[in-house]
């Protein structure tokens, strides 16, 4: 009941959205949707409980004045603001938008705009042209950027006659050797995937199940 | 000078600077403001998809068009809660084991069609009539294609031959990574002009 129901309840569902692809099956299609949407009722659940784990977290931790509990009333007061803003005037306008466009968009995007800085400083203290491989990843990297500036369309030179300049290397760069370690990542992550798939079908793979008592 | 009059735009401006101000040191104002922006990008996801799942998925189909099948869908999502106390743990892998099947029958599939024919598919070329610069082009793909492949391959040791091309391998890795980096850094970069364009212009408009 505890590990050998989940796993045919696993290798049940597996083999019904297997199955869809396969056939045009009116009956097939429809289980498949449904299916899909149960799944979006387990999402939102999941949902609930990393917020509820969210809320214990920052609670415990101003109970237990551990450093820096001050900022957890800011969390919680954001989240009850943001989630009774919803509830109160309803989401397509008011409090609610308001809040996403004017602190978490704006915050967000400087968070990761933040990292330009961060990634130019760890860069510069790791990059170091020691081997080959290292020299092509710094020249390529290097190379990419240059070409992505309006600066790089100055720069242009002949190779074997063939008049090519910064911008263009750098669109080769990513379109041509690029691609091709990407899609050799891609192809083994699909292979990979795949093979993990069948494991948790046949209830091979049960680690997602979490402890086994 | 034209400075905003929108009280949106200087929110949004006052939490830009505060989280600039990590640059500096960490200090009292980015942790508010990082602590805030945990709180609300909480509450927005909670908000979008417990609207998207419990009220589009659930209730409308069950209360309103009357459609019971969906009911299965709220007893696992209901089941999922059952995580929170120890004794009764274990029905929550009913819901996980549901949701991890179904994520799994649909990559077999469609990874396979995506992920692997369709990649090996357009790695193939006609050479046949095809100007000298996209042929070139063609062969470094499919050469890079095949020795990323074979240096992922360690069913067999890689010596001689098969050591020769996970070195070719290992070179369109690292030009790849190299450029995947550049990439990144350079939308990185994009962002910053975004948020300083929001700042001279948007708010203090001091930029035109």
């Amino acid at each position: 009941m505890k590990t050998r129901g989940p796993i045919i309840v696993a290798f049940v569902i597996g083999m019904l959205m297997m199955i869809q692809f396969f056939t045009p099956n009116p009956f097939f299609l429809r289980l498949y949707n449904i299916v899909l949407d149960w799944k979006q009722v387990v999402l939102g659940c999941t949902f609930i409980l990393g917020t509820w784990s969210l809320i214990r977290y920052h609670i415990k931790k101003i109970q237990r004045h551990q450093e820096n509990w001050q900022y957890s009333y800011v969390t919680l007061i954001g989240l009850t603001v943001t989630v009774g803003a919803a509830g109160i005037w309803k989401t397509a306008s008011g409090p609610y938008p308001w809040l996403f466009n004017n602190i978490q968009v704006p915050m967000q995007s400087t968070m990761f705009s933040l990292l330009a800085f961060f990634v130019a400083s760890a860069s510069y203290r790791a990059f170091r042209a020691r081997t080959v491989h290292a020299t092509l990843l710094l020249v390529a990297g290097a190379l990419v950027m240059l070409g992505r500036v309006s600066i790089g369309a100055y720069f242009s030179g002949s190779i074997l006659g063939v008049e090519i300049s910064l911008v263009e290397i750098s669109d080769w760069l990513l379109n041509v050797p690029n691609l091709a370690a990407k899609r050799g990542i891609m192809i083994g992550v699909g292979l990979g995937m795949t093979a993990t798939a069948i494991k948790i079908i046949l209830g091979i793979e049960k680690t997602y199940l979490g402890r086994s008592d | 000078m034209n400075v905003a009059s929108d009280p949106g735009v200087w929110v949004a401006g006052i939490f830009t600077i505060a989280i600039f101000s990590f640059l500096y040191k960490d200090n009292p104002f980015y942790k508010f403001a990082e602590h805030l922006l945990v709180g609300v990008s909480a509450g927005y996801y909670l908000v979008q998809y417990f609207f998207s799942a419990a009220y589009k998925k659930f209730y409308v189909p069950v209360f309103i068009n009357k459609d019971y099948i969906l009911i299965v869908g709220g007893i696992l999502g209901i089941m999922m809660f059952a995580r929170l106390f120890r004794r009764s743990e274990w029905v929550s892998r009913y819901p996980v084991a549901f949701y991890v099947a179904a994520w799994a029958g649909y990559v077999i599939p469609s990874y396979i069609h995506v992920r692997i024919l369709q990649q090996a598919e357009s790695t193939m070329f006609n050479p046949v009539g095809m100007p000298l610069k996209d042929l070139l082009s063609a062969c470094v793909l499919f050469v890079g294609v095949a020795a990323t492949l074979i240096y992922f391959y360690f069913s067999a040791e890689h010596k001689g031959g098969l050591r020769v091309v996970s070195k070719i391998g290992i070179t369109f890795l690292m030009i790849g990574f190299g450029a995947t980096f550049g990439y990144n850094v350079m939308g990185r970069i994009s962002l910053l002009i975004g948020r300083f364009q929001f700042i001279f212009t948007d708010w203090l408009g001091l930029v035109r």
